[in-house]
């Protein structure tokens, strides 16, 4: 008997058991006990676990988005043999939860067949405890139906529920470019069916109302928006009650935009704390950044304050003329508003037209000017400027005679001319408005136009933030580095924040991870 | 031989009825054929006795007995107990015993010469078992469960016992026992033989539920297929006398 006995962790004695084994009691094998005290063949044959499962089952899929349907009305995507698929299956079967599902696998079948087989794996307790694991397939019909979204555009290609028209009623494009990039960056316009360009604004166009109601909602975090929602009814469904309607946002972004030159009206200027009449607007993203360029203060105002008032600019980029900088004094005061250094300085300055009458003007770009440079800014003295407030403050001669608002790098930027930029941009898809003849946008306008936004990127690393660059395949950088022997050349974006292009055989175009930067 | 019979559609024969090889009791049923059935096998050999104990009909798991005495609960009627004493034969000791577990039947497993009884049983009443039936007394368990009365079905020349009972579990009841023990099931894969099984040195009777590979396992373990009331009786005469001297 010391033989069978075990000492366990204890230190108690543990006799050894071994399991016998008795007959079954239907066909007589010998077999190790168990609950039912039948042997598994026994037991089959008595209970059969799969009774009342469904065996086979009809689901229909939609050859065009390859979605298969979930009643009544969810569509859902899977591959062929995936484990979407699976689940799919699985769940569109009744009365499964009677017994516990083990394991499910697809048996192969001939894809043109139409029919899928699952091997379902179940186990159920039968008779006092004893639990039975049987194995059946079930098969799956698989009928050709339309999902009725695939069916819709069958039947309208350019069918549209929602639209979102997007406007900014400004002389130039400067803004829908920056925004055509946030927007790519975003993937926010992803789910527009259609985007078109139209004058001084773009049109998306949507399949779903939820779509255009999210896009809205970006806009309104990237920029100062102001919008309204109208609908019009298309179709009525008398009996149901069902109303179809299309639905339209105006929005409107709010046309100041980055280096505009602003008379702020008596009320908005006391509502910011006086803040001097005249403000350059510095930053335009869901709030507009003011900066008073003589106090060097700064005021936020959002979309719902800005459209309180509705004040527009005085003067905007396209009035911006070149001045020659012969001496900058050092700076009187330096201060850093919303993550920009700004030193507040006088300068001796000349418009270019007419170098022979010199001004002295106070800047609030004394860290960057040095003498030699050319800058850009507002001639206030020679501008014709249609704004009673400004012509009032002329009059009193509280007026500077010119604001300067950024530096010039033409003369750098003669060097790389011709050359190309060491980064590319993508574009939205977007249609062109043909069809307003002489209003339509002019191209070589666009070119101009776009090319001072790409200048633009370059010289501000802020606005680069939110957007994504692309290196440029057929840009060489040998070039680059023998003709910078002189000086600081014009400013360029820094390699590491370029992305590279993932080129896929199939598809398009996709990220690349070489960001270092972000 | 084995017989297959039902106790008003119930196929727990051990419930409702008592074999020994002096004597036979049984329920009492609506109709007569569970009497007439184990009258057909019995008749001329040993009494058959109609009775209920405590006014209940679940004779056979509140009873224990043998050849040589029976043991009946504390909730036996004068009465029945008068009954029974008037209907078995003199050598039969018929005696009530006030014992807090009064399932005797399911308690106590015996044959004619030795007893396993319940762990929790009363001193006195091993010491009672062992006077009245005339039988050694060892407190064990099968396959872990402690009503040994249930969970197998003794006679003197073999026995069935749980079927989960471990191989070392059946050599040291079978050691104890000194029968050939086997591990079985009654009554279509029932563990509870004791309830769904009675029997004695020549006969055995099941429920009607019990499959004929069950039927033939019982047939050999209790060595039924040869075993005739009269040669059982005298081999076990030639077996007392031979323990005893």
């Amino acid at each position: 008997m010391s033989a069978l006995m075990d000492q366990d962790s204890s230190g108690m004695f543990k006799v050894q058991q071994t399991i016998g084994s008795v007959v079954c009691c239907k066909c007589g094998v010998p077999m190790p006990p168990n609950a039912a005290n039948m042997c598994v063949n026994c037991l089959r044959s008595e209970f059969d676990i799969t009774e009342g499962l469904q065996k086979s089952i009809q689901i229909f899929y939609c050859p065009e988005c390859g979605c298969y349907l979930q009643p009544p009305k969810t569509w859902i995507k899977a591959q062929w043999e995936s484990r979407d698929l699976l689940s799919f299956c699985i769940k569109r079967l009744k009365n499964l939860n009677k017994v516990r599902l083990k394991n499910a696998e697809f048996v192969w079948t001939e894809p043109h067949s139409k029919r899928i087989k699952v091997k379902l794996t179940v186990q159920a307790e039968v008779l006092n405890g004893a639990v039975l694991e049987q194995s059946y397939p079930v098969e799956y019909t698989v009928r050709d139906n339309l999902c009725e979204s695939c069916s819709r555009f069958q039947a309208n290609p350019d069918q549209w529920v929602a639209s979102v028209q997007l406007r900014q009623h400004v002389s130039h494009r400067r803004s829908f470019f920056y925004l055509e990039q946030l927007i790519l960056r975003h993937d926010a316009a992803s789910r527009a069916v259609r985007i078109k360009q139209v004058h001084q604004g773009i049109d998306f166009f949507f399949g779903n109302k939820s779509h255009a109601d999210s896009f809205v909602e970006f806009l309104s975090k990237v920029v100062p928006i102001e919008y309204r929602q109208d609908k019009q009814l298309v179709s009525h469904d008398v009996k149901s009650s069902l109303y179809n309607y299309k639905y339209t946002y105006s929005v409107k972004i709010c046309p100041i935009c980055r280096e505009d030159l602003i008379c702020l009206p008596s009320k908005v200027s006391s509502s910011l704390g006086n803040l001097g009449p005249l403000v350059v607007c510095t930053k335009v993203s869901d709030r507009i950044t003011l900066l008073d360029p003589r106090t060097l203060r700064c005021a936020f105002l959002d979309a719902s304050q800005y459209w309180r008032s509705g004040f527009r600019s005085a003067l905007t980029s396209r009035q911006l003329v070149k001045y020659s900088v012969f001496y900058v004094e050092p700076p009187v005061g330096e201060a850093t508003v919303g993550g920009q250094k700004y030193a507040l300085s006088y300068v001796l300055i000349a418009r270019e037209s007419d170098i022979g009458k010199m001004l002295t003007v106070q800047t609030h770009l004394g860290h960057i000017l040095k003498t030699g440079d050319q800058a850009l800014g507002y001639d206030i003295y020679g501008a014709n400027v249609n704004d009673d407030e400004m012509d009032e403050y002329r009059l009193h001669g509280r007026l500077p005679e010119a604001i300067l608002i950024k530096k010039c790098y033409d003369k750098e930027r003669e060097r790389k001319k011709g050359k190309p930029r060491a980064f590319t941009t993508k574009k939205l898809p977007m249609e062109m408005d043909e069809s307003r003849g002489g209003r339509g946008v002019d191209p070589g306008k666009m070119e101009n136009e776009y090319e001072e936004f790409l200048r633009d990127l370059e010289e501000n690393p802020e606005l680069r933030f939110n957007i994504s660059l692309y290196k440029n395949k057929n840009y060489q950088e040998s070039d680059e580095t023998a003709s910078m022997t002189d000086g600081e050349g014009a400013p360029t974006v820094p390699i590491e924040e370029l992305l590279a292009e993932l080129e896929l055989s199939e598809e398009g175009e996709g990220d690349g991870e070489d960001d270092m930067d972000e | 031989m084995a017989t297959r019979l039902q106790f008003e559609n119930n196929c727990e024969v051990g419930v409702f009825s008592k074999l020994t090889n002096a004597y036979c009791l049984v329920a009492i049923g609506g109709s007569e054929n569970f009497y007439s059935a184990f009258e057909s096998e019995l008749a001329d050999v040993i009494p058959i006795v109609k009775t209920s104990l405590g006014g209940t009909r679940i004779i056979g798991r509140l009873c224990a007995g043998n050849k040589n005495g029976l043991l009946v609960p504390h909730t036996t009627t004068d009465q029945e107990l008068q009954h029974l004493r008037n209907s078995l034969p003199d050598q039969v000791v018929v005696q009530r015993i006030e014992e807090r577990l009064s399932a005797l039947g399911n308690c106590i497993a015996c044959n004619d010469h030795v007893a396993l009884a319940h762990t929790d049983l009363d001193k006195e009443t091993e010491e009672i078992i062992a006077d009245v039936l005339g039988v050694e007394v060892f407190r064990q368990t099968i396959a872990g469960n402690i009503l040994v009365g249930s969970y197998c079905a003794l006679s003197n020349r073999g026995g069935i016992v749980h079927p989960h009972t471990s191989v070392e579990d059946l050599d040291e009841l079978s050691t104890l026992l000194q029968v050939p023990l086997v591990a079985g099931t009654v009554n279509r894969g029932s563990e509870v033989i004791g309830a769904g099984m009675t029997v004695n040195d020549w006969t055995a009777f099941c429920g009607s539920d019990t499959t004929a590979t069950e039927l033939s396992v019982i047939d050999s373990i209790f060595k039924l297929r040869e075993a005739q009331p009269s040669s059982i009786v005298d081999e076990m005469r030639k077996s007392l006398i031979d323990t005893y001297v």
